[in-house]
């Protein structure tokens, strides 16, 4: 391992773990990523970096110059992952967060250094987005790197996690990982379907949009334009929703049954790739690498682990866990 | 056939306030065209003028999205649970 000059270069290379005890198939592995690993708790420190660097290499960020502000939209890990490279770069983040978030998100942030700009709840990340966007027009002074549209986001995934599962699980079938940004399954989707084209890519995600109030109508629906300027369409071969209940429970699981504690995404996450196994032709062998977005500190206080299942699953419908 | 189908809370005002509708069809295709049939104020809000489904707009036959399956030709049977969520962003 030796000695690193710099926290930052302890992104990426995170460990992968066979899960298969938790496989609804006797012929299907399950492989899990452990992005909480990152320094800065999740796999978005990757794209933080990425960003920042390419920025940097685009002459947008200017290491050493004072008085540089950044403006992001983030329900809270593209957030920390900023800060945590901001800060040691000297920059200024300020970053639009749903007000409804897990409260370590917010800590986390603050401890980092971050501002924080709340935008309304009603309006998941949705709402984050379009008031990021608002005052970055606002503020052309401002630096927006713009995760859900900025090429470096996926391209962190290309160069680093796709490389990394291929180096470390060549024999990979499927690959799950949530959908937010699209950035993970944009970047790694494509990496290994150029190793190897029969490398099946499913997406999960939340059933967020069901309870976003603050839609005025489905016009303020919103596609990242990653997903859509890079063929998201084409790339995924299954989208599929993870409902909060489901996604606690196999969370449970991941702890009681693999000793793993992972964030609530990452049971949604395990969820889909169990749906995967379970999905397969009989007999069919499969390895399935799925990803955990982070670890589960930043949901101790939403009791995921402790409190009564139904009373847990109502709170997480009412926070953003993507 | 009869088959329940979820709404988003976007879409309840268009749909009586309800949250779950039952709707007859063999097909994705057949259940959206029951849909705006029954509630015509939910038309521009789920299909395109040529009747391709909306950009904004994804549906789920048991949870898995259709656009991932067979899109509109998805078939539904009895007991299957479609349900309708706006594109939101995560992250």
């Amino acid at each position: 391992m030796g000695v690193h000059r710099s926290v930052l270069d302890l992104i990426g290379n995170t460990p992968m773990v066979d899960i298969s005890q938790l496989s609804p198939n006797p012929n299907a592995r399950i492989i899990i990523k452990l992005e909480g690993q990152n320094p800065g708790g999740s796999v978005k420190d990757r794209v933080a970096l990425s960003l920042v660097e390419q920025a940097e290499r685009d002459g947008v960020l200017k290491p050493g110059q004072p008085d540089q502000v950044l403006i992001e939209p983030s329900s809270g890990n593209t957030g920390i992952g900023l800060a945590l490279v901001c800060g040691l770069r000297g920059y200024h983040l300020k970053v639009v967060l749903p007000e409804n978030v897990s409260p370590e998100r917010r800590q986390l942030l603050e401890v980092f250094g971050a501002e924080i700009i709340e935008s309304p709840g009603a309006e998941a990340s949705n709402g984050a987005v379009r008031m990021a966007q608002r005052l970055a027009a606002e503020h052309p002074e401002w630096r927006f790197l713009y995760q859900y549209g900025n090429a470096a986001n996926p391209r962190a995934h290309y160069e680093h996690t796709g490389p990394e599962i291929w180096r470390d699980c060549p024999e990979v079938t499927h690959f799950v990982a949530g959908l937010g940004t699209s950035g993970t399954l944009l970047g790694v989707g494509r990496f290994l379907k150029e190793q190897n084209p029969s490398v099946q890519v499913w997406a999960i995600e939340p059933p967020a949009g069901e309870r976003v109030d603050g839609l005025r109508n489905l016009d303020d629906g919103y596609i990242p334009p990653i997903f859509e300027e890079l063929g998201g369409a084409d790339l995924l071969d299954r989208k599929t929703v993870v409902r909060p209940r489901e996604s606690i429970e196999w969370t449970r699981r991941l702890k009681s049954e693999a000793g793993l504690f992972v964030g609530i995404s990452s049971g949604a996450a395990v969820a889909g790739a169990a749906k995967c196994a379970a999905s397969l032709p009989e007999g069919q062998e499969a390895v399935i690498v799925v990803v955990s977005a982070d670890g589960g500190w930043k949901y101790l206080s939403t009791g995921a682990w402790t409190d009564d299942l139904d009373v847990v699953t109502q709170r997480a419908e009412e926070t953003i866990y993507f | 056939m009869p088959v329940d189908v979820r709404l988003p809370t976007v879409l309840r005002p268009h749909a009586g306030g309800k949250s779950v509708v039952t709707l007859e069809g063999g097909t994705i295709g057949e259940i959206l065209q029951a849909l705006v049939t029954e509630y015509p104020d939910t038309s521009d809000q789920v299909l395109n003028a040529d009747g391709t489904l909306h950009r904004f707009v994804n549906v789920y036959v048991n949870d898995d999205d259709v656009r991932y399956l067979s899109a509109l030709e998805t078939p539904v049977k009895a007991g299957d649970e479609v349900s309708i969520l706006p594109a939101v962003a995560g992250g």
